[in-house]
C-alpha cells in the first residue's frame, strides 16, 4: 500500500504517468535519511556509554547522588517519556491533517523537553556549586569544598563522564526542541527563540555555565533562520514524523544515561 | 507516500507502552536504592532493563515495528553489530591497557 501511494505522489508531483520503481525500504527518502543519521548518532552515544561503563567498573567509583538528585532525574525521565507520547499524538494529528492539534501536541512536546532542560540545568548548577567541576575548570565563587569537590580531584573521570554524557544529551534535547519549534511554528518561532536566547544571556548570572551555554540557542537561531528563509515550506505529516523520529531517539538515549550515570552512583 | 496511519494503530497501545516505560523506570530506581547486586551485576541488570525500554520506544514510538522487514532488519542488525564489536573488541582492550600497567 505504501508503494502504491508513493507512485501516486510521484505522478502528482511530476505530472507524468507511468511505472516508478518502488523504493527499496518502502519509505520516503528523508525518513530513511533520518534513520541512517540516528544509527550513526547512536554509535557516538554508544562509545561514550562504553567509556563510562569501563570507568565505572575499573575505577573506585564514588556514589554521591543523594535522594534529591535521583528524584530530580526521575522527574526528568518522566518528562521525556511523556514528551514521546505527545509526539506520537502530534504525528497522528498531522496524518489527520489537523493542523491545530498537530501544533498543540508539538508545543506540548516542546514544553516537556524544555522542562527537562531546565531541571537538568538546575541539577548541573547545584552540583557545580557543591564542587563538582572538570579538571582545569575554575570553581565558581562560594563553591563548596565538600564531597563533590573531593570527587573532582580524587576521581576526575566522574566529572568528565558525567558532564560529557549529560552535556551531549542536553545539546541533543535543545536541538530537538528547536527542530520541533521550526516544524510547529515555522518563522513565528524565530523571534521566540531570539527572545529566549537574549533572556537567558541577560538573566543567567555570569558565573553560571549556562550564561555561555545559552549561546547554543543563538547558533540554533542562525541555522533555523537560514533554513526557513532559504527553503520556506509548509511542513507536512512526513516532516512531523521525521522530527518525531529524532525526538524519540533523544528519549531513547536518556533511557541508558539515567540508569548508568545516576542509578549506578546512588548514595544509599 | 508511506503513511503510518494506515497501520493497525490504536492510540491505546501507545498509552500502554508509555505506562510500561514508567513502570520499568520505577523498577530501575527501586533497584538503584536496594543495591541488591554487586556493581557489575547491577550494571548488567540496569542495561537489560534499558534495552527492553529502548526496544519498546524503537518498536512503537518510532514505528520500526510497522516498517518493511528489510528496513527493520538492516537497521537493527547493523547497529547491533557495531555495538557487539565495541563490546567484544574495544572493551576488553581497554582493560588490557590497565593490566599492562599503562598509567
Amino acid at each position: 500500500m505504501a508503494d502504491a501511494t508513493l507512485q501516486h505522489d510521484a505522478v502528482a508531483v511530476h505530472g507524468v504517468t507511468g511505472e516508478y520503481e518502488a523504493p527499496l525500504f518502502g519509505a520516503y527518502s528523508k525518513k530513511v535519511g533520518m534513520w541512517l543519521f540516528l544509527a550513526s548518532d547512536s554509535l557516538t552515544f554508544g562509545a561514550l556509554l562504553f567509556a563510562f561503563s569501563y570507568n565505572r567498573i575499573y575505577t573506585a567509583w564514588p556514589t554521591p547522588f543523594g535522594k534529591d538528585s535521583i528524584i530530580n532525574a526521575t522527574v526528568m525521565t518522566a518528562c521525556l517519556l511523556s514528551s514521546s507520547l505527545t509526539m506520537v499524538m502530534a504525528v497522528f494529528a498531522a496524518q489527520r491533517h489537523d493542523r491545530a492539534w498537530t501544533r498543540n501536541w508539538l508545543l506540548a512536546t516542546m514544553a516537556f523537553g524544555t522542562a527537562f532542560i531546565v531541571l537538568h540545568g538546575m541539577e548541573w548548577t547545584k552540583l557545580i556549586h557543591e564542587g563538582l567541576t572538570l579538571p582545569g575548570f575554575p570553581k565558581p565563587a562560594g563553591a563548596s569544598e565538600g564531597e563533590f569537590a573531593k570527587i573532582s580531584t580524587g576521581v576526575p573521570q566522574f566529572a568528565a563522564t558525567f558532564f560529557g554524557l549529560t552535556a551531549m544529551h542536553m545539546l541533543h534535547v535543545t536541538i530537538g526542541v528547536i527542530y520541533l519549534g521550526v516544524v510547529a511554528l515555522r518563522k513565528w518561532f524565530l523571534p521566540i527563540l531570539g527572545a529566549l536566547w537574549l533572556a537567558g544571556f541577560l538573566l543567567i548570572p555570569s558565573d553560571n555555565v549556562f550564561h555561555y551555554g545559552v549561546h547554543a540557542l543563538l547558533i540554533g537561531l542562525i541555522v533555523a533562520s537560514i533554513i526557513l528563509f532559504l527553503k520556506p515550506k509548509d511542513y507536512d505529516a512526513h516532516d512531523v514524523e521525521v522530527s518525531g523520529l529524532y525526538w524519540h531517539f533523544v528519549d531513547l538515549v536518556w533511557m541508558f544515561i539515567f540508569p548508568l550515570v545516576y542509578l549506578m552512583s546512588t548514595k544509599v | 507516500m508511506h503513511d503510518v496511519a494506515t497501520h493497525d494503530d490504536s492510540k491505546g497501545q501507545y498509552f500502554w507502552v508509555w505506562g510500561a516505560l514508567l513502570v520499568l523506570t520505577g523498577i530501575e530506581v527501586w533497584l538503584g536504592y536496594r543495591q541488591i547486586f554487586e556493581p557489575v551485576r547491577m550494571l548488567e541488570a540496569l542495561l537489560v532493563l534499558s534495552v527492553i525500554k529502548s526496544a519498546l520506544i524503537i518498536a512503537y514510538f518510532m514505528h520500526l515495528k510497522f516498517e518493511k522487514p528489510l528496513m527493520r532488519w538492516l537497521l537493527v542488525v547493523s547497529v547491533t553489530s557495531c555495538f557487539v564489536i565495541m563490546y567484544f573488541f574495544f572493551f576488553p582492550d581497554a582493560g588490557r591497557i590497565v593490566h599492562l600497567g599503562v598509567r
